[in-house]
């Protein structure tokens, strides 16, 4: 037993879109410097489970705590305050194109007022070097770059403030098996360096292999699966033996129209 | 019963997206008058819908200008009141023409570039992305759009549409008219009275600010993907020249009814 509070606590979360119930009851937690990823199909409520722990969505019950304090209902000055300890890699890396790159790096860091413009520069360029990017990509636009340089800028953007917890939302969708691999690869050593809890939503395998100490698995809603990561092979379920294995066969129905 | 059931949900709808741009309006004047500011951010919107718009608006109100003062000296030609040509041309593109023209053409530009913008920052999660680095998108997108088309509307663009409009009818009178250019500028001068220029100015204050609240509602509220962001767009830019042409009239009744 430990009495560690948990980085991210969430319990009987819930989010319906009008009749459909996105989340019906999500329980999990996450403790300090934990890398955990949740897996599941698509629709299952991953993503939506991301942006209500961020506040981009409003959850409609259930609770989301944050080293113990409660995110529903806080006001937004508070919520904000809390966000200056997340981090964020999008799917699509969401760089701001009418920026340049450094100043995306160093938006949160410039936004928070932390440094000037010269010492956040200096540090975007650290942090890009930090993801294998030279100082001079720092003074392109965003649509100059390649998918995975985009992904390696939007990787120093979310560490560029030395958060305590960094969200990674689909981080090798679209990316070569290489280039994926090369960012699984930095997302590893990039949350050691800044000893960060980690919250990853995917659903490649290879990623979960590389990334993370747990895994969870949603299907419909809820957690239906929780354990270590050299545990998924033998977990007795056949949902995550359906879904590690990609077999069309099983529990799992994928909601297919068909015309 | 069907009939009527549809103009209720017109209604209704009509109603509930009057009440949310209300709200946005209001959210993004509170936003704009309380800290944190972004200079460089206002910076920015005052050139690209200040600076960028002038050639546009110039040449527009030019041509505009010029064609009123042949329809005018053609008009008033058959009373023999030629004479009076200086005098509408100035009242007629001051108060009407000048804030007119130059609203509903920054309106096709700028409100369809705020919305265009700021849809597809939403559709690839930009506006998220400002979230999470704890940055209200409120004071760091809508704030200083708001702000810079204030600020240039009346002060830059609605000021330059109505002296230029008044350039091309001086040139064309002068040129092809056979006006005396010195009676012409004295005439100008004598027939404009402030309650024009105050009109003028104030048209294009509250023109700038529906443009502005237009192009950002549309364009922050955008769901979907390109087709989401082409019909908000669109929707900027109509709801946009409709409350210009709207106001326009209030504000003229309000200044010169009586």
């Amino acid at each position: 037993m430990t009495d560690m509070v948990p980085k991210i606590s969430l319990k009987g979360l819930r989010k319906t879109f009008g009749p459909k119930v996105v989340l019906d009851s999500v329980d999990l937690e996450v403790m300090p410097g934990e890398s955990m990823v949740i897996i599941g199909g698509s629709g299952s409520g991953k993503s939506v489970t991301l942006k209500c722990i961020l506040g981009l969505l409003i959850a409609d019950g259930g609770s989301i705590k944050i080293d113990g304090q409660e995110m529903i209902g806080i006001s937004n000055s508070d919520r904000r305050e809390i966000l200056t300890k997340f981090g964020m890699l999008f799917q699509g890396a969401a760089l701001f194109d009418s920026l340049p790159v450094w100043e995306n790096v160093a938006f949160g860091l410039l936004a928070q007022r932390l440094y000037n413009r010269t010492d956040a520069k200096e540090i975007a360029i650290e942090k890009l070097r930090r993801v294998g990017l030279s100082p001079d990509v720092g003074s392109l636009s965003p649509a100059e770059l390649s998918g995975g340089m985009q992904k390696r800028v939007g990787l120093a953007r979310a560490i560029a403030a030395n958060p305590d917890i960094i969200f990674f939302d689909e981080p090798t969708t679209g990316l070569d098996p290489i280039m994926s691999d090369v960012i699984n690869e930095l997302i590893v050593e990039c949350v050691k360096d800044v000893g960060a809890t980690a919250v990853t939503i995917t659903h490649d395998m290879s990623s979960v292999r590389k990334i993370a100490d747990n895994v969870a698995m949603i299907y419909h809603g809820n957690i239906i699966w929780t354990g270590p990561k050299n545990k998924i092979d033998h977990s007795g379920s056949d949902y995550i033996d359906q879904f590690i294995n990609g077999k069309a066969e099983g529990p799992i129905k994928m909601e297919i129209l068909k015309g | 019963m069907n009939f009527l059931a549809v103009i209720g949900r017109v209604a209704i709808s009509f109603l509930q997206a009057a009440g949310k741009i209300g709200l946005f309006a209001v959210s993004g004047i509170t936003h704009m008058l309380t800290p944190p500011y972004y200079p460089r951010e206002l910076f920015r919107q005052m050139i690209n819908i200040g600076y960028y718009s002038l050639p546009v608006v110039g040449l527009t109100t030019l041509f505009t200008g010029a064609a009123l003062a042949v329809n005018i000296y053609e008009g008033s030609s058959r009373f023999n009141a030629e004479s009076t040509l200086p005098t509408i041309v100035v009242i007629g593109i001051v108060r009407e023409l000048g804030p007119t023209l130059c609203g509903l053409i920054v309106a096709g530009r700028v409100s369809a570039s705020m919305a265009a913008e700021l849809g597809t920052m939403r559709v690839t999660e930009q506006i998220d992305a400002l979230v999470t680095l704890s940055t209200d998108p409120f004071k760091y997108l809508i704030a200083p759009r708001i702000l810079a088309t204030l600020i240039m509307m009346p002060l830059m663009l609605v000021v330059v549409a109505d002296t230029i409009g008044v350039l091309g009818g001086y040139l064309l009178a002068t040129s092809k008219l056979g006006f005396n250019s010195g009676n012409y500028m004295k005439s100008t001068i004598d027939f404009l009275e402030t309650i024009d220029v105050m009109a003028s100015l104030t048209k294009a204050t509250v023109f700038g600010f529906f443009i502005a609240l237009m192009g950002c509602y549309h364009g922050f509220n955008t769901r979907g993907g390109a087709q989401g962001v082409g019909i908000s767009t669109t929707n900027a830019v109509v709801s946009a020249c409709i409350m210009i042409l709207l106001s326009n009239y209030v504000v003229t009744e309000m200044f010169f009814s009586s």
